[in-house]
């Protein structure tokens, strides 16, 4: 038996099947099925800098040592920010762990996306304040709490209201993410599954994922897929607004595959010169998501050099802020390892957490 | 007083929990139409409709991971595992995520998610049927763990279990599922024992016998028949083995000097560890004997045919008592 290890193939998939609004060399295009209405495309634009500039400076965080890790959104902003735009203030959005564009469009302070990375907490920010559920690691897991959630906005016949879960190429391999399939589809819950097929998990190519495309896998489970370009801003808002509204009406899930890239590393600590072709970064750099919409705001005169000048001026601010903050949040005291384990007393623990600030005391004794 | 099954008596529970909060919910395999495979949940999807009383699809991992979106929802949602070996499909939503949510969210999220699970072999079933899988879960902080032994305390546990904000795995004993008791039905929840205290089962003198689910029974059978030696046996049920109630346990063992950890699970890495550690640390000169324990071995679940050997029975139990005097 021979195994096929060949290289990703990825190269963009037949024009019929992709839904797209916006050429890479930044032309618009019409989809009828895909009215567009009133879109704020500077405002888009806007969001991909900015939210870049933070991946940016998190990245250098990073290397500087302020954070343990970091996985860069970079050459996903499109994906993120249409579909994140997308989403109505009731809507519920469950993230995987590099969904920093929608935590921006969600209104979540992105120096709260740091600390999980520094390591300072686990991301403790209010899900339901923002509608925006905690960063989830192990892959797929969330798929299952969006399917349950949705299934609560049923019960609540909460008829505004739907929810979308973000997860990976490589997430639609695991058990968690067919489960929230069948079940999301029997019980015909209002849930959109947005997967960002960035091609590769760490090194798997999508190849090792999955022999159809992905898009086709809700097939199977009885519900739609489409399949938009991921670097297209305006085709992920339109797509994503269409299965949102779609699930609301009761309609229930769609699977959406963004055919997006990974033009960084996984995280900080992945090397992708081990696993992918230089040459085939610099396809996509021509694909790139922000350029293809300054390139038309440019041309069609939506947008003059003032505002470019203004969004680079905020996107400095940004940097300088996040910098700034990150360095200034503070590890938490060696109590907190005993906090919120549960909702109230626990014997065990209260007695193991009173012998360590004992013993912890015990040094301070010492010293006076 | 009513004289209840064990499965009447947490299907009693379950109705009054539905009743007392519309954000209860039931789900699991086959506990709708069917009732459950025990009855557990007989005729409740009738009286409170398929919205709160649920049948899934087969997947566990999907009953637990939904449930917690339920929760973030605002429901409170009674998951039941159809058997103990079938719930480590679900072990990941379990340990990674409804453990550990109310810890990383520093307390903004709470997960109040109770999983049912029929415990222990006894019955004379196939294999993966009767498991006590129950130390993986005592040991993933964030989690309580209560086994009920008897149908009073299943019924007052069930409710409590399912009040609890925490999450709660509850262990159910099917081989007692069909034993009969007397249940107060008309006491009040807020007179019930906490969910985290052991319950004095029979006082003694001579001995501690610690126990839960349903070894219990067996326990006090070996009690009686040691008091019919001259032994006084003190049996207590632990009901809860995350946290354990280490008062209770101390308080008896410091007066017998004399300790027995009995469970269907293997002694191996064993809740009895745990506990023999606790009582050496805190009653090392109080003690007669070593602390020793009795439950499975370190082999899969047998055949059914050889479980008579692998549980402990009421032989190996009084071997047991016997020793911590011999030595």
């Amino acid at each position: 038996m021979t195994v096929e290890t060949g290289g990703a193939t990825t190269v963009a998939p037949q024009d019929s099947e992709l839904i797209q609004l916006m050429t890479p060399e930044g032309e618009r295009t019409e989809n009828p099925n895909y009215p567009l209405g009133d879109v704020d495309l500077k405002g888009l634009y806007r969001d991909m800098v900015l939210v870049r500039r933070f991946d940016t400076e998190a990245i250098a965080l990073q290397r500087q040592g302020e954070l343990g890790l970091w996985a860069s959104l970079l050459g996903q902003e499109a994906a993120q920010i249409g579909s994140g735009r997308a989403l109505s203030p009731k809507d519920m959005a469950f993230p995987s762990y590099r969904e920093h564009g929608v935590a921006w469009c969600r209104g979540l302070d992105p120096v709260r996306l740091l600390e999980l990375f520094r390591g300072v907490s686990g991301g403790a920010w209010d899900p339901e304040e923002h509608k925006f559920h905690l960063y989830t690691i192990v892959i797929g897991d969330q798929t299952l709490h969006a399917t349950g959630y949705a299934m609560g906005i049923q019960r609540d016949t909460a008829e505004d209201e739907a929810v979308i879960v973000y997860f990976g190429d490589g997430a639609t391999s695991q058990g968690d993410v067919s489960e929230a399939f069948s079940w999301a589809s029997v019980f015909n819950a209002p849930v959109v599954f947005f997967c960002q097929n960035n091609q590769y998990a760490i090194s798997a190519p999508q190849e090792r994922q999955s022999r159809v495309p992905l898009y086709q896998r809700s097939r199977g489970f009885g519900f739609p897929g489409v399949r938009v370009d991921g670097n297209d801003v305006l085709a992920c808002y339109a797509v994503t607004k269409k299965a949102l509204q779609a699930a609301r009406e009761g309609q229930g899930p769609t699977l959406i595959e963004a055919f997006t890239y990974r033009m960084g590393a996984h995280t900080t600590t992945d090397d992708p010169t081990r696993y992918r072709l230089a040459s085939e970064l610099e396809t996509w750099r021509l694909r790139d998501p922000i350029e293809r919409v300054r390139a038309y705001l440019a041309r069609s005169g939506e947008a003059d050099s003032a505002f470019f000048d203004e969004v680079e001026a905020e996107a400095k601010e940004l940097g300088a802020r996040v910098r700034a903050a990150c360095r200034e949040l503070p590890d938490p005291p060696p109590s907190a390892i005993f906090e919120h384990v549960y909702t109230g007393a626990n014997a065990i623990l209260d007695a193991e957490r009173a012998d360590y600030e004992a013993y912890l005391d015990g040094f301070e004794e010492a010293a006076r | 007083m009513t004289r209840l099954t064990l499965s009447k008596a947490l299907n009693e529970g379950l109705r009054r929990a539905l009743e007392a909060d519309p954000k209860v919910m039931i789900m699991g395999e086959d506990v709708g139409r069917l009732g459950g495979v025990f009855r557990v949940t007989d005729g409740l999807q009738k009286d409170f409709g398929e919205h709160r009383v649920m049948d899934t699809p087969l997947a566990e991992s999907g009953i637990i991971g939904t449930a917690i979106g339920l929760a973030l929802r605002g429901y409170r949602p009674v998951c039941e595992i159809q058997f103990d070996g079938f719930v480590f499909p679900a072990t990941d939503q379990i340990v990674s995520q409804l453990a550990k949510m109310h810890y990383r969210s520093r307390g903004q999220v709470t997960l109040p998610v109770v999983i049912r699970i029929p415990f222990g072999g006894g019955i004379g079933a196939v294999e993966h049927h009767s498991e006590s899988p129950e130390v993986f879960f005592a040991h993933t902080a964030g989690l309580r763990v209560v086994a009920c032994s008897d149908s009073a305390e299943a019924y007052s546990m069930i409710q409590l279990a399912i009040a609890a904000d925490d999450p709660v795995i509850f262990f159910e004993p099917k081989r007692r599922y069909w034993d009969k008791a007397e249940v107060d039905t008309a006491a009040s929840l807020e007179d019930a024992l906490p969910l985290d205290k052991a319950r004095t089962v029979v006082a003694g003198d001579d001995v501690t016998v610690l126990s839960y689910g349903p070894v219990v029974r067996t326990c006090v059978e070996a009690a009686v028949a040691a008091g019919e030696d001259g032994r006084s046996v003190e049996v207590i049920d632990l009901r809860s083995l995350s946290p354990l109630d280490m008062e209770t346990i101390i308080a008896s063992v410091s007066r017998t000097g004399r300790c027995v950890v009995v469970h269907e699970a293997p002694v191996y890495a064993g809740l009895g560890a745990e506990i023999a550690a606790r009582v050496t640390e805190r009653c090392f000169y109080q003690l007669e004997a070593p602390v020793l324990r009795v439950g499975g071995f370190a082999t899969p679940y047998p055949p059914a045919r050889l479980e008579d050997h692998y549980l402990p029975d009421l032989d190996r139990i009084l071997d047991a008592v016997d020793r911590t005097f011999a030595i």
